[in-house]
């Protein structure tokens, strides 16, 4: 049985992550998903929002991904996400607006039923996961 | 005789022409390398996209979408990738020349066209061509991924929606091959072929599927749709800085020749009027 898995998450525009690691955790449309290597093959949706999690040796990693999918072969994981940000690469002022923004949508989808509130909800998951982990990456 | 005074203006104009030309190159050299990295970047996604895309047809047997629908061969969709701007060499000649023979060759069906980039829609305005939907400065600032997957929707909208009698939709854009040369390819769209499932897997250990096969087959298809349109953008955009870096390349070569030329032409009538004072003085002198 192999020791590790090799995690790679892509975006239509980028290579977000290409390494190897112990153990994975990914927000999977119906439930977390944890894997570890020799993991059986699957096959999911992505959870519009959530966080994956990546783990090697005593080191911890987290990437804020949004809708998707995610292919896990034996010793290999393969993450096709929408969006995939590493906590380096959140830019605050954008994310605060957009939380914003998707706030006043759903305040204003209880009187208009023409605002598409699930995706005004998962703007705001989304946003809400970002800024967590931004503000944990600042802490260090 | 052209004076000396008009060829040293002309070597000057020449001389600043080419001052932009080279510049031009230069820019689109930088432009270049950035649209082959993005070109480079989303190739992964693709690729992975295609795997799964294979097991999962495989998996799914004689499952029906629309988006996979086979119809009639009557009635085309052409969609036109070229450039907003021109100074890019035959680049957009080539792509113009391609959807006319397309055109030419499926005259018996009714095409209609979708334009992205202004230059197929100037050169198809004036033309008896059903232009039904058109994008511009769509890759002006390099393609942005929500920006093509939109385009692919409404190209998807157009094949599947209610009373559509679309039959099928094909897009042409340039392939970038290298710097020097691209390809006009013809590709069909919709219905999506075989060709996007890859090889068929061999039937081994299966997957295990968080969602039912057909749920998930059903999300990835339109995504593989916009994958494909983002795909095309982002070739042709790769290819056409290349076509304007060779023919800025070239023009700065034309119009060093054309300084070295007319600078010759300039000492050789400096020559000449020197050549005529000096006589002119020493016949003077002798008569005298």
């Amino acid at each position: 049985m192999p020791e590790k898995i090799h995690l790679s998450v892509v975006t239509p525009e980028r290579k977000v992550l290409d390494m190897e690691v112990d153990r994975v955790e990914i927000p999977g449309l119906d439930g977390e998903l944890g894997i570890l290597p020799g993991h059986t093959e699957l096959i999911s949706q992505l959870k519009p929002a959530g966080l994956l999690t990546y783990h090697t040796g005593e080191d911890k990693g987290e990437i804020s991904i949004s809708d998707g999918f995610v292919e896990v072969s034996r010793d290999r994981v393969e993450v096709l996400a929408d969006r995939a940000e590493r906590p380096e690469d959140i830019d605050l002022a954008r994310v605060l607006e957009i939380k914003e923004q998707a706030e006043r949508q759903i305040q204003k989808a209880m009187t208009d039923p023409d605002i598409d509130i699930a995706r005004a909800t998962a703007d705001l998951e989304r946003a809400v996961i970002d800024l967590q982990l931004a503000e944990k990456a600042r802490r260090g | 005789m052209p004076s000396l005074q008009d060829l040293r203006r002309r070597v000057r104009t020449v001389r600043n022409m080419q001052k932009i030309t080279r510049s031009y190159k230069m820019v689109s050299a930088a432009k270049l390398r950035r649209a082959q990295e993005r070109v480079v970047a989303a190739r992964p996604y693709a690729n992975t996209m295609m795997r799964v895309l294979g097991r999962l047809s495989a998996r799914a047997g004689d499952y029906r979408h629309p988006l996979l629908e086979r119809r009639g061969d009557e009635h085309y969709v052409l969609a036109l990738v070229t450039a907003d701007r021109g100074l890019c060499g035959a680049f957009n000649t080539n792509l113009i020349k391609a959807a006319q023979q397309f055109l030419r060759e499926n005259s018996d069906k009714k095409t209609e066209m979708v334009t992205i980039g202004r230059k197929g829609r100037d050169f198809f305005r004036r033309r008896k061509v059903d232009i039904v939907q058109e994008y511009i400065n769509v890759t002006a600032q390099g393609v942005d991924h929500q920006e093509a997957a939109r385009i692919a929707r409404e190209l998807m909208e157009m094949f599947t929606s209610e009373g559509s009698t679309v039959d099928r939709v094909f897009v042409i854009y340039n392939e970038f091959k290298s710097v020097l040369s691209q390809r006009v390819v013809v590709k069909q769209l919709l219905p999506i072929g075989a060709e996007a499932f890859g090889e068929a897997e061999e039937a081994g250990m299966d997957y295990l599927y968080e969602q039912p096969p057909a749920e998930l087959f059903a999300r990835l298809l339109p995504r593989y749709v916009e994958t494909q349109v983002f795909y095309s953008l982002l070739e042709s955009v790769a290819s056409e800085h290349g076509a304007r870096m060779t023919a800025m390349d070239a023009a700065s070569k034309n119009a060093g020749e054309l300084i070295d030329s007319l600078t010759l032409t300039m000492n050789r009538a400096r020559q000449a009027s020197i050549t005529r004072e000096i006589i002119e003085v020493v016949s003077g002198a002798q008569s005298g």
